[in-house]
């Protein structure tokens, strides 16, 4: 099928930006790299009246080294980011997570901020968000705010974004020396959308977890983070037995529902499984014996 | 509502101008609009990958893009592929592995083909695969089309740094 008719508005600065969506909001949609919202169209799932596209506005386009975080701009191609030297090194797990979106065509296109903002809860970059505790940068004509992760997904396909607000910047704190992440999902064919997959970021002293932070995508409503499974790592540290106590945890406290690709049980299922390979993975990567 | 603009790409290294009203996707103009019918369009949500064009240097659906969005962009289609009636050498390989059947799918392989050979400097084995994944295929069961994405990796890698 084809869109419905719209009108299409094409700002090149975030100031211009904010000022039509805010004029249009709220049968207007903002319009990043369209790899979710080109097809709800084009099935007219979605019927918006204006398209606020921000693909002409430059300044949105950037990864920026602050230091002790990354700085990244929402208009940021998932492309570039899985190109760029600067978050393999500094932020493993993004690069890790980018590599499992899609297809690279599709990556060509996709945006970090087109993907956290969509909301899709089988997405890999919110569940990524959490598990980083990034934290989001929306600006509106009423001026910015910052959002920490945890309270901004909202469900499915659903932000705290307000209608007349644009995320323009996503701030990813850098994991300390001494870090181990992984993202690992499973999907009937590669690059399908994730039966499930769980994002792991874990800092050591040694041998010794000090922090640890697991979430997941395509088991809930949202990204869930997996404060259980958390618990049985930070109290026992990377063992095998902490590794089938997480794994355990991880597929009680998802709440996944079932569909025509994989039931809620087999779902379920798999949180624990990805659990496992995701710890499994990080501790090989960060030399930690199991 | 329905405002009609000039739209110009430069397509296969020519400046083409067409009209579209916003909700055009670009597969539909560069068929309808500029003639160019090489590309396909499948699904028309991104998954098969038939609609596959090459924009401003990388593979991308010109199903999930509106054609006013491409204005003054750079675009390479299946058209420009052959030269002078002559077939590209990945064409070549095509035909020689048996690489296409019914030819539907084929315009949005090769052009993910050329981009994921020209992005790098090296592929593996598996990451061929991999990135082939990206187009669907409902005759050939693949092994074909690996087999000559594979060769013309070698042909491109094995000579120096990619070309493009």
């Amino acid at each position: 099928m084809k869109p419905a008719p719209f009108s299409h508005l094409a700002p090149t600065s975030v100031p211009e930006a904010v000022k039509m969506l805010g004029e249009h909001a709220p049968g207007a949609r903002v319009l990043a790299g369209g790899q979710s919202l080109v097809p709800m169209m084009n099935f007219r799932l979605a019927r918006p009246t204006v398209l606020v596209d921000l693909n002409r506005v430059a300044d949105l386009a950037y990864i920026r080294d602050d230091g002790d975080h990354l700085a990244i701009g929402a208009m940021t191609r998932e492309r570039t980011i899985e190109n760029s030297d600067l978050v393999r090194q500094a932020c493993p797990l993004l690069h890790d997570a980018t590599l499992n979106i899609a297809h690279l065509p599709i990556r060509t296109r996709g945006t970090i901020g087109g993907s956290i903002a969509n909301a899709d809860p089988a997405a890999e970059y919110p569940a990524t968000m959490l598990a980083l505790d990034a934290t989001l940068v929306a600006q509106s004509v009423r001026g910015e705010r910052r959002i920490a992760a945890a309270e901004f997904f909202d469900g499915v396909l659903s932000t705290t974004l307000e209608p007349d607000e644009i995320l323009t910047e996503i701030v990813v704190p850098k994991p300390p020396a001494g870090s181990g992440a992984a993202f690992v999902e499973i999907s009937r064919r590669l690059g399908d959308f994730a039966l499930a997959g769980v994002a792991a970021q874990i800092t050591f002293d040694g041998n010794t977890v000090t922090d640890v932070r697991l979430a997941a995508c395509g088991v809930g409503a949202g990204p869930v983070r997996l404060t259980n499974a958390e618990a049985a790592i930070r109290d026992n540290g990377l063992t095998e037995d902490a590794l089938a106590r997480a794994a355990s945890a991880a597929s009680a406290e998802v709440d996944p529902d079932g569909d025509v690709h994989a039931t809620a049980a087999y779902r379920r299922k798999l949180a624990g499984v990805m659990t496992r390979r995701a710890l499994v993975k990080v501790a090989e990567r960060a030399g930690v014996s199991l | 509502m329905t405002e009609i603009r000039d739209v110009s790409v430069t397509v296969n290294g020519e400046v083409r101008t067409g009209r579209a009203e916003p909700r055009m996707l670009l597969a539909d103009f560069l068929r309808d609009e500029l003639r160019l019918t090489g590309t396909h369009v499948g699904c028309e949500h991104g998954v098969c990958g038939a609609c596959t064009v090459i924009i401003d240097g990388e593979a991308a659906r010109s199903c999930l893009m509106f054609a006013i969005q491409a204005d003054g962009a750079k675009i390479n289609t299946i058209e420009g592929l052959a030269t002078d009636g002559e077939m590209h050498a990945l064409q070549k390989l095509f035909s020689e592995h048996r690489a296409l059947q019914c030819g539907f799918c084929t315009p949005g392989v090769l052009m993910t083909a050329m981009d994921l050979v020209h992005s790098r400097d090296s592929l593996t084995a598996d990451e061929i695969r991999n990135g082939m994944s990206a187009a669907l295929c409902r005759c050939t069961g693949y092994e074909g089309i690996v087999n000559a994405v594979t060769k013309y990796a070698n042909q491109i890698h094995g000579e120096g740094p990619a070309d493009g």
